[in-house]
């Protein structure tokens, strides 16, 4: 099985300014892959060129093996931009039909009923997208980016909008899409919300891929703390495998040991540190 | 082409919902009430036939001359609405956001472009139609005057709009909204001054004048196939009254001939090939 999205060298020039340069990222059938990276990093115009709204200038993109833009990878699609915009005369049932129809879904009201329940919009079909809130118009953005069963899900900044518990409800929904083995490349700054829900993680700099792994293996080991009756006693380069020693080294010198801790860096910590490494 | 049924749908309930069509119709209803009323008041105040040395129809010139105005209005009505169909239909709508969503279905570029052509010339097709044939009927009914040929002028004002409509969106693959409105007025405006240059040209009986408003004309066809029409309108009045309506209202009437339709055809496709190329290659 071809892999959702796979791109190979990706190069994109917009004259003298590199946007991408040569990026090489790979995202698997239903795997659900978060894409970081500082504004201006390229993200958006990697999900473009998969998405065919951009040409590169080198390299290619492949969506469920078909060549990027082409009719079979387009079809293998959802996506939603960042900067979206449905017509306002429309209701949120005439959107859903009027994608269902371009993508050639064989859904029907079903399907639309069954999209508009996973958004949470079940009450808003009848209503025209001019009145529903931005909230409400970006849950109608996922889910018309769910229309026709795509092989791969491509979301930029889903959640922009979005309250807290809006934002509950994106992460319950990318949980739901990956139980039915969608894939989804999703372009977020919410670093607390990619580590809560991708199982791998992507960082771009500089139109570079920088970082790549799961959250766990990106937020490496920051040292040990052990609370004595001294005080915190901080082990900065100690791992979890030095934590015997350490408290067999104290309790030898006569401190009293009320807690170890074992500190994990965060995905934000290894963030700062990819795109700091590349900024050099 | 899969799917371009659902992008005429989608372009035509645009026109609908946002209400373009029904502010269109309100005025065109009250333009015609307008145009009713002046004609009426115009045949009234005509002197009838009268027999002479010049033995000129009154009522024939009035008819023309009005119906000539009319159609002059119906084409700027119909090049309006072509415009602000399509003006924004791919750089305006894809600095909205609105065209990415459209863009990225298995239904590609060229079949949007050819749907948002066959939904705003259809529209503008049977809008100056429908406002032309008004138009022959009032005339008509107020005035006794009805045209030679009724069919051959509403084909050429038809005809124009589809190639405004064309170059339209052509512009809009190339330009943003306001940019692309302004390029298409000037581009009609030149049209007009084309024709009128011909008009001068004729009345002073100078060929340089001539021959620069036929090379412009046909270099913007909708102003040749707007003669043509005009020409069509008035081709079998006969004498001075013939001589006089001939002269034209506004623009003058000129015979094209059937080489012009040929030329508009491949204008219109060369345009519409353009746009689609222009679109293919465009970054969204």
């Amino acid at each position: 099985m071809p892999p959702a999205l796979a791109t190979h060298e990706l190069c994109k020039r917009y004259g003298d300014r590199v946007a991408l340069d040569g990026v090489d990222l790979e995202v698997g059938p239903g795997e659900l892959v978060g894409l970081l990276g500082p504004n201006g990093a390229g993200k958006s115009t990697l999900v473009k060129i998969a998405c065919g709204l951009v040409h590169p200038s080198g390299g290619h993109a492949e969506v469920a093996g078909a060549p990027a833009g082409s009719p079979a990878a387009r079809a293998a699609l959802g996506y939603l931009a960042e900067l979206f915009r449905f017509p306002g005369w429309c209701t949120a049932d005439e959107l859903l039909g009027l994608h269902q129809r371009l993508a050639g879904s064989p859904g029907a009201s079903a399907e639309r009923a069954d999209l508009l329940e996973l958004v949470g919009l079940s009450d808003a079909a009848g209503r025209r997208v001019e009145q529903l809130s931005k909230g409400m118009q970006q849950r109608l953005g996922i889910a018309q980016a769910l229309v026709g069963q795509p092989a791969v899900v491509l979301l930029d900044e889903p959640t922009s909008a979005l309250d807290p518990a809006g934002r509950r409800a994106v992460r319950g929904m990318l949980e739901e899409l990956r139980r039915r083995g969608v894939a989804v490349l999703l372009n977020s700054h919410l670093l607390g919300e990619i580590e809560q829900v991708c199982d791998r993680v992507a960082i771009v700099a500089r139109g570079r891929l920088v970082a790549e792994g799961t959250p766990g293996e990106l937020g490496r080991p920051g040292g040990v703390e052990i609370e004595t009756a001294a005080g915190t006693r901080s082990f900065s380069d100690a791992g979890r495998e030095d934590v015997p020693a350490l408290v067999a080294g104290l309790v030898g010198k006569g401190e009293r040991i009320y807690a170890v801790r074992v500190v994990q860096g965060t995905l934000e910590d290894a963030y700062l540190r990819a795109i700091e490494e590349a900024q050099r | 082409m899969r799917g371009l049924g659902t992008v005429v749908g989608y372009a035509l309930r645009e026109s609908l919902r946002r209400r373009v069509l029904t502010v269109v119709c309100l005025l065109t209803a009250a333009f015609l009430g307008l145009y009713a009323w002046g004609a009426s008041a115009v045949f009234d105040e005509v002197a009838p036939p009268a027999g002479g040395l010049i033995a000129l129809d009154t009522q024939v010139l009035t008819g023309a001359t009005l119906l000539g105005m009319a159609m002059f209005v119906t084409l700027f009505l119909g090049v309006v609405l072509a415009v602000f169909l399509t003006l924004g239909a791919v750089r305006g709508d894809a600095e909205r956001g609105l065209l990415q969503p459209l863009v990225v279905r298995p239904v590609g570029r060229r079949t949007l472009l050819a749907g948002r052509f066959a939904a705003s010339a259809g529209v503008c097709v049977l809008y100056v139609v429908a406002v032309y044939a008004g138009a022959v009927v009032i005339t008509g009914l107020i005035g006794g005057f009805w045209p030679g040929s009724v069919v051959l002028p509403a084909f050429g004002l038809a005809g124009a709009v589809v190639v405004v409509v064309a170059l339209t969106l052509l512009g809009t693959t190339l330009l943003g909204t306001t940019a692309n409105g302004i390029a298409v007025f000037m581009l009609f405006g030149a049209g007009l001054t084309a024709g009128l240059l011909g008009q001068i040209g004729d009345a002073l009986s100078s060929p340089t004048l001539t021959n620069v408003s036929d090379i412009a004309v046909w270099a913007l066809p909708f102003e040749a196939l707007y003669q043509d029409a005009l020409f069509a309108l008035t081709a079998d009045i006969e004498g001075v009254t013939g001589v006089l309506v001939q002269l034209g209202p506004l623009g003058g009437a000129d015979d094209a001939g059937a080489l012009l339709w040929v030329w508009a055809g491949v204008y219109a496709l060369g345009a519409a090939l353009l746009g689609a190329r222009a679109f293919d290659r465009a970054d969204l």
